[in-house]
């Protein structure tokens, strides 16, 4: 039995991963996308999981009786369903609705053969992680590592209580929660280095562009028109400098992902991407805020782990897709890890060079959930295609052969290093 | 502005009762020489409760940085919008941050390093909490 920590591999010096090039990605599924479920028991959280799952199964040519590990989330994002009533089983619980952990995967897969299942882990940086040590160490052989997103009807989050209890009463008396916090963070970023809000205008543009590139995302599907600089400055504000288009659109959709090991993905249908790293973090703030101090530190703290069990530098890593989910915490993660030479203060510098997937530089060839909404599935799902050489028209024109993914913010994430090569 | 007004507990009620007598203090953690706000059970660095205290701070610092809330989820909050929402740094440990709406400043006009102190607010019956307002 894994523990919920200790699998983790969070703290500088631990030398190269022990199973470095061992564990492979063997098969990629994932549900249409849509922006909210309409209720119909066909676009569930659960049926959208079922469909993705034999979407990565089919993938790599296996059968579900060869699965023997099962991952997920403990939560799924959204809201709950209840108090509204129930469905008939297999949807008389919120799992199914608006969670999908192992255990209801299985179930409704009629998985057989069955002997690892953990759903613990809170998002998908800190799932791939799970997923790798989980094969690497032998705890299962063929594992599915499954992300649902979830996004009801009606606006998100909206807190009426004229009181504020336990830790609340420290922030919702001044409006302090992820938002406001990031909008600070962007505005101490800007003072600090000499920048400000539009000058990340090509930056997401570019993503929206990169977005219209994968087929399943939610703007291909369902708003499928160019996004422009002047659509972007236009965006109205939810807390200043963080406007409208800063966000990742909540939506409704799964992503799955087969794991194995390396040589069993060898005989497999799909061309192996070998697993080369990963590492997670979580960080407590000093005191109220996370300052750029605290930013910083934790994510140059990540590239450090990262580069040091992958045994990799930053010039040799040609695909980076970092978390974009909030466009403003990007330029952290581009500098901490260096890429394309990228240091403190220039990520905005960057941004305005060619960034595109036919240019040199192709930052977040995904899309990222800017461009695709947010299943935070886009980021490693492109890490995979590029160095399969499947990403079709975002199919980058650089060298593909190794990749960065991370999910989510610089207090809490998890990273994952991919390799077309096992070594 | 009417605000959520919070709810003492076990480790917030020395916090708050010293807010409704007008004085502001931080927990001290006496074996790290460490201040520390918001309150907690435990010293977040030697994780020790019983080398806690409670110290009363001169509430001045100075304003670190700030963001302006227009969309807030804080229902409450939303008839006044947008407003500021600045960050404190305690003048005795700029370590130790507050929030505040920074009462009279105009929206995005927060002067980014000027001083302030702090004031006390009333947002329910016999309930102060900490604000800031800035001092020249």
């Amino acid at each position: 039995m894994q523990s919920q920590t200790g699998w983790m591999r969070n703290r500088e010096g631990l030398g190269v991963w022990e199973h470095r090039g061992k564990v492979a990605v063997a098969g990629v599924g994932h549900s249409p996308v849509d922006r909210r479920w309409d209720e119909d028991l066909e676009h569930s959280l659960g049926a959208y999981s079922m469909l993705a799952a034999r979407q990565a199964v089919a993938e790599a040519g296996i059968s579900l009786d060869d699965i023997d590990g099962v991952v997920s989330t403990s939560g799924a994002l959204g809201a709950n369903w209840a108090p509204r009533p129930f469905f008939d089983p297999p949807y008389d619980t919120e799992d199914g609705l608006t969670k999908v952990t192992a255990e209801w995967l299985a179930r409704g897969l009629g998985l057989k053969n069955v002997k690892y299942m953990n759903s613990y882990a809170g998002q998908i940086g800190v799932l791939w992680g799970l997923a790798a040590q989980a094969v690497g160490d032998g705890l299962c052989n063929t594992c599915l590592l499954l992300y649902p997103a979830g996004n009801l009807a009606g606006r998100y989050q909206q807190n009426p209580q004229t009181h504020a209890r336990g830790a609340a009463q420290w922030t919702n008396p001044w409006n302090w929660w992820g938002m406001p916090s990031w909008a600070y963070s962007f505005n101490e970023y800007c003072r600090r280095y000499g920048s400000n809000h539009d000058r990340i205008a090509p930056f997401v543009v570019n993503l929206r562009r990169n977005g219209l590139m994968v087929d399943w995302g939610y703007y291909t599907t369902h708003d499928p028109k160019p996004f422009t600089t002047e659509d972007y400055l236009k965006g109205r504000w939810v807390a200043k400098p963080v406007c409208l288009f800063d966000a990742d659109l909540p939506v409704q959709g799964v992503s799955c992902y087969l794991l194995t090991t390396a040589e069993r993905a060898r005989d497999m249908a799909a061309p192996p991407v070998y697993i080369l790293n990963h590492a997670q973090a979580q960080h407590r703030v000093r005191s109220m805020v996370e300052t750029i101090e605290e930013t910083e530190a934790w994510t140059g703290r990540m590239a450090r782990m990262i580069y040091e069990g992958s045994g990799l530098s930053p010039a040799d890593i040609d695909i980076f897709n970092p978390y974009d989910g909030f466009t403003l915490f990007t330029q952290y993660w581009l500098e901490a890890f260096g890429w394309h030479g990228v240091k403190k203060g220039e990520a905005h510098d960057f941004y305005a060079g060619d960034i595109s997937v036919e240019g040199p530089h192709p930052l977040l060839s995904s899309g990222g959930n800017i461009g695709t909404g947010r299943t935070r599935s886009a980021i490693f799902v492109d890490s995979i295609e590029q160095l399969r050489g499947t990403a079709g028209r975002r199919q980058v024109r650089v060298k593909a052969e190794t990749a960065i993914a991370g999910c989510v913010l610089p207090a809490g994430n998890g990273h994952v290093v991919f390799s077309k090569h096992p070594s | 502005m009417p605000k959520p007004i919070p709810v003492p507990d076990e480790v917030s009620k020395p916090f708050w009762d010293a807010c409704n007598e007008r004085r502001l203090i931080v927990q001290n953690c006496t074996a790290c020489n460490r201040k520390q706000y918001p309150p907690q059970e435990t010293c977040a660095q030697c994780r020790s409760a019983e080398h806690l205290e409670w110290l009363e701070v001169k509430g001045r610092g100075r304003i670190n940085g700030y963001c302006v809330m227009y969309d807030s989820r804080i229902v409450p909050l939303q008839a006044d919008q947008p407003f500021n929402i600045a960050v404190i740094e305690l003048e005795e440990d700029p370590e130790i941050k507050f929030l505040s709406h920074l009462p009279g400043i105009p929206v995005d006009e927060v002067p980014v390093g000027a001083p302030v102190e702090v004031i006390f607010e009333e947002v329910g019956p016999g309930q102060l909490i900490h604000e800031w307002h800035v001092v020249s």
